[in-house]
């Protein structure tokens, strides 16, 4: 990185060890991508115990899927889907400077992920109501495939909760970039802190991607 | 000494404890990991204790169970994998390469209070009554057998595992982002690109055994099924997830010991490591490999004969990039101006217990020869080689060879030397002799062993006294370079003589590195005889 | 009573030489390059030692030739040690078609034998010199490992699944067992004997303490005390298919795919009857998992293994000369 001249007024943003805001915002997003690696590499542990055990209790993986409710769980994909698109909306607003729309477009990501986690929660409690968390009160209608859905179901809710808890601190992240975005905090100048929440919403909206079809419909 | 640096600059624990500068962070660290050292080496003279004879006479059962456990943990979790990027790491990778601090100073920060919390767990566990699983948690053992902490502990790795990842994204990203003008890639020391290597393993090892972790505590706790056989559930699928970060881990530990090696090889022979470029890359391809070879640790559990033989095949690879290192250390010292001062101590007795502990990797790489030797003495002989013979040592030696840039003060050398002879000698009296055990067949993890087997004895009480030569060889720097930090001479800026840019600022340096951004115009370790 | 003192294990069995071989060649090795690193290190550091306080090294890069050198001859003996090591581990891991089978079951803390002649014995286990001995190893609970350092062998005891080891032992002789894997407390009192004795010995024993049933009469007894017998039989309206033969023969499973019948398809069949359903039958069998303990699932596979196609002679595999 060549570049000699410090500004002589700099933004606000630009922190004391970089010399430029381009470097600090190329390190930035350079940061976020390498940690979205890492998260892959996170889900990857639960995906692989998924694919080894669906592939020895194809059977039981099968008839459990049965008990998610297919159109609860399409209607949260869409839902998400939609939250990474006024996500996406919201970036653009900032790069731009729309200070209302920015807010509009981070508040409605926010409410879309509260949805999606409302619906999370109304399946939950039917699960528990069935019987089907894993555990000593766990019952399944079929004896011979109780072990397989057992496990099925340790996955479903080791890995949706994972995704879950991804959502809840993604929110709680997004509390306070509401607040700066409605104080004027981003422009074109910078938008680095609404662009990095963004690749994180979208990843957590792409790990749901895979989620869905390999829990609801196989 | 300058009047102002970052040691002073400001004052009052607050300074401290939200310090931003990376190099403060890396004294929390070094005061942090130097604690558990010594936690770890209590329960490793436990050990050491009760197997100087045969009967399990000094403590019960499960007390030995918890105390082998407890050592693993701790060295494993809380010092061999930060001890070398979290201190000499944060302290020199900006100064390396000419920045003022690392990409994410707050994120460096936040490691650290993770790596306490972590830590925090750990002591938890111990305090109330020590988990004895083994370090490695084997399942279904562990999830539905053990009435010990496990839950604590595996917390307490996991929270540390997190410190572990953000170290490697400040590094990765820092590297790439924030090198000094004229700092190219084929210019930077090759401490940085052992660090780098290292960031890499890092990043992509660690959520693995984060997942498992997790699902070790979601198993125990919530009596799921996913490791327990009497619930459909593959206890040997944990053995695949946990070495699968467990086995590049080992590269986390030793890597960066490596790159300090080059540093000093470099420094005390004053001129370039031979095949700089040859290192660099070795460094890269131990890093790939690493990952490929998880499944040596597994020869017994009757895996398929075609995966044994291509993780056999993948391991005896992995050696040859550090065969390579080896080779290329050597001829650095050919026609160098070769000083044997005390890190240079270290780094020569690196070479050789290197060269003897990765050496007998090959044998356990060698199924035929695992199959007797796996899960015995050879193994714990065999680690403690690369380990303490290798990633100590190393640790030791850059501390003592950056001490006085960290310090801004010299430590006794004769006192230094003496230590690194002693800490040499009863190292290699602990641990040769559990080579012999191993291949007579003694299994690890015995709290007691035969006492028809008359040279058993004698060779773990070689061991155990060969433990408190050792230990005495690493008290003594604890002492002497404590002392040096007070009352040591100053150091200057210089005084080993040294190229690299680190060397370019004051002892210690002002908190922003450098008063003027270094510009680089010369390769590294750059020694014409006209420059000094 | 004196203890003995040796720096090195006893070779007691057909492979422990070519083991042993492979690790004196790796020590070699090892030597010759410490030596030599050590030797280098000493001499170079030595002979080029700093004179002057403002002496310089000279300004060498590397040398490519040295490099593809240092390269290549570490891969090189690698490789050796490669291909050595794993026709070791072939011979080691493929047992001989007629060897003598012995069930283990290991539990904390101890090791069970189960001889197919129905003796029992506990952390001991007797075997015949000159005949290959095929374990067939399970365990009850955690993870434990057999262990025999004399014969060099070792396998893991895997709770759900059958592992398998196999040794010829060559001199008579009381050789360590270890559980070689730690399973908890008592991790290191799961220790035993192996004896080996001579042919005749052997023999002697074996009358000695002869015991109620055999192992496949005692699982023949399992069969029909669980309930297997009213769907596994030979009537033509069976609800399952009859096992005579079954063991070692490729089955056609429902999802059109084949497998073999080995150790590992029984046990997976009695604790997991829907993993590989036979083409052919209704999914009517419940699963075991948690109603036989690892004891009795030892008979049963015994008792399956020796029903043969029906018209061939009943041959269970007892050693030769006994019953």
């Amino acid at each position: 990185m060549s570049h000699t001249t410090a500004d002589a007024a700099h933004h606000p943003a630009l922190q004391h060890h970089f010399d430029t805001l381009e470097q600090q915002q190329n390190a930035s997003t350079f940061g976020m991508w390498t940690f979205l690696v890492t998260e892959v590499l996170f889900f990857g542990g639960f995906f692989m115990a998924y694919i080894l055990y669906r592939w020895m209790y194809n059977a039981s993986f099968h008839e459990a899927s049965h008990e998610l409710n297919v159109w609860l769980g399409l209607f949260n994909t869409a839902v998400l889907i939609g939250s990474s698109l006024t996500m996406a909306l919201a970036v653009r607003a900032s790069k731009t400077g729309e200070r209302s729309q920015l807010v509009m477009f981070l508040i409605s990501t926010l409410v879309l992920g509260g949805v999606f986690l409302g619906v999370k929660v109304v399946e939950y409690a039917e699960k528990f109501s069935h019987h089907l968390v894993p555990g000593p009160h766990f019952q399944f209608h079929d004896a011979a495939l109780k072990n397989g859905a057992e496990i099925y179901f340790s996955l479903y809710f080791g890995m949706t909760g994972l995704h879950a808890v991804h959502m809840i601190l993604g929110g709680f992240v997004l509390v306070p970039l509401i607040v700066m975005a409605a104080r004027g905090k981003f422009g074109p100048a910078w938008y680095t802190p609404i662009e990095l929440f963004g690749l994180y919403w979208h990843f957590v909206d792409i790990v749901w991607i895979f989620l869905f079809p390999l829990l609801y419909l196989m | 000494m300058p009047a102002v640096h970052y040691l002073n600059a400001t004052h009052g624990p607050a300074s401290w404890f939200f310090t931003r500068d990376h190099k403060r962070i890396a004294l929390l660290y070094l005061y942090s990991v130097s604690a558990f050292f010594l936690v770890g080496g209590i329960f490793a003279m436990m050990i050491r204790l009760e197997l100087a004879t045969p009967r399990g006479d000094l403590m019960s059962a499960e007390t030995y169970n918890k105390a082998f456990t407890a050592h693993g943990v701790v060295m494993v979790f809380f010092f061999l994998i930060p001890s070398i990027p979290a201190i000499l790491g944060n302290f020199l990778v900006p100064l390396m390469i000419g920045a003022k601090d690392l990409a994410f100073p707050r994120i460096n920060l936040l490691s650290w209070y993770l790596y306490m919390a972590g830590a925090l767990f750990g002591v938890a566990a111990l305090v109330s009554g020590g988990v004895d699983t083994g370090w490695t948690f084997y399942t279904p053992y562990s999830t539905a057998a053990s009435n010990t902490h496990v839950v604590l502990t595996a917390m307490g790795a996991f929270i540390a595992g997190f410190s572990s990842i953000f170290t490697g994204l400040n590094f990765i990203v820092t590297i790439h982002t924030m090198r000094a003008p004229g700092m190219t890639w084929d210019r930077l020391p090759l401490f940085i690109w052992s660090h780098y290597a290292t960031s890499l393993i890092m990043m992509l090892g660690t959520p693995v055994i984060a997942v498992t972790l997790l699902m070790i505590v979601l198993e125990r706790t919530l009596r799921l099924g996913f490791f327990n056989p009497t619930l459909g559930g593959d206890p040997v699928l944990f053995q695949h997830l946990f070495w699968f970060y467990s086995h590049p881990a080992v590269y986390i530990m030793v890597l960066p010991g490596m790159g300090v090696i080059s540093e000093l090889i470099a420094a005390f022979s004053r001129k370039p490591v031979f095949g700089y470029k040859m290192v660099a890359m070795a460094s890269l391809g131990i890093a790939l490999i690493s990952f490929l070879v998880w499944g040596h640790h597994m020869f017994t559990t009757s895996q398929s004969v075609l995966a044994a033989v291509t993780f056999s095949f993948l391991s005896f690879l992995v050696a040859i990039p550090s065969a390579i290192k080896v080779f290329n250390w050597t001829a650095t010292l050919y026609r160098g101006s070769v000083l044997l001062a005390s890190p240079m101590l270290y780094a020569l007795g690196f070479i050789g217990l290197f060269t003897i502990g990765g050496i007998t990797g090959l044998f356990l790489a060698a199924i035929g020869l695992d199959i007797h030797v796996h899960d015995t003495y050879f193994v714990i002989a065999h680690f403690h080689y690369v380990m303490v013979g290798g990633t100590l040592l190393a640790y030791l030696g850059g501390m003592h060879y950056w001490w006085p840039k960290i310090t801004g003060r010299l430590y006794s050398e004769p006192w230094a030397k003496t230590s690194a002879v002693i800490v040499f000698v009863g190292f290699n009296l602990t641990f040769f002799p559990q080579f012999v055990l191993g291949y007579m067949g003694m299994p690890r993890r015995y709290h007691a062993y035969p006492v028809e087997e008359v040279s058993w004895q004698v060779l773990n009480l070689l061991s155990s006294a060969g433990a408190s030569i050792l230990a005495l060889g690493l008290v003594l720097p604890a002492i002497y370079l404590t002392y040096s930090a007070f009352w040591g001479r100053p150091a200057g800026p210089n005084p080993w003589g040294a190229y690299g840019l680190e060397w370019d600022t004051t002892s210690p340096p002002p908190t922003a590195n450098f008063e003027v951004t270094p510009i680089v115009t010369k390769p590294a370790y750059y020694y014409a005889p006209e420059e000094h | 009573m004196g203890g003995t003192f040796r720096l090195f294990p006893e070779q007691a069995s057909t492979m422990a030489g070519r083991v042993d071989n492979l690790y004196f060649f790796m020590l070699a090795v090892t030597v010759f390059f410490s030596v030599l690193v050590a030797t280098l290190v000493v001499v170079l550091a030595l002979k080029y030692r700093r004179r002057k306080a403002d002496e310089v090294g000279a300004n060498i890069h590397g040398s490519t030739a040295l490099e593809v050198i240092w390269t290549a001859i570490p891969l090189l003996i690698s490789m050796v040690m490669f291909v050595w090591g794993t026709s070791v581990y072939f011979a080691l891991a493929k047992p001989p078609a007629e060897a003598l089978e012995v069930y283990i079951v290991g539990k904390r803390w101890m090791w069970k034998a189960q001889h197919l002649t129905g003796h029992r014995e506990i952390n001991q286990l007797h075997v015949p010199v000159g005949t290959p001995v095929k374990l067939l190893i399970s365990s009850e609970d955690v993870i434990h490992s057999y262990y025999i350092p004399a014969f060099r062998q070792k396998i893991d005891a895997v709770p759900g699944k059958t592992t398998t080891m196999w040794f010829e032992a060559n001199k008579p002789g009381s050789y360590q067992l270890f559980c070689a894997e730690y399973c908890g407390t008592q991790h290191s009192g799961m220790i035993g004997k192996v004896v080996a004795m001579e042919p005749r010995e052997y023999q002697q024993w074996l009358t000695a303490g002869a015991p109620a049933g055999t192992l496949t009469s005692v699982g023949e007894q399992e069969f029909a005390t669980l309930g297997c017998v009213t769907c596994h039989n030979d009537r033509d309206n069976a609800r399952g298919p009859s096992l005579a033969g079954v063991f070692g023969k490729p089955q056609q499973l429902a999802n059109g795919t084949t497998v073999m019948a080995d150790d590992a398809y029984l046990r997976e069949s009695i604790l997991n009857p829907q993993a590989k359903m036979v083409q052919g039958y209704q999914p009517l069998m419940p699963t075991y998992q948690g109603q036989i303990s690892e004891d009795a699932l030892v008979t049963l596979l015994a008792y399956i293994k020796s029903l043969d196609t029906p018209g061939a002679t009943h041959d269970a595999a007892t050693p030769a000369g006994t019953h």
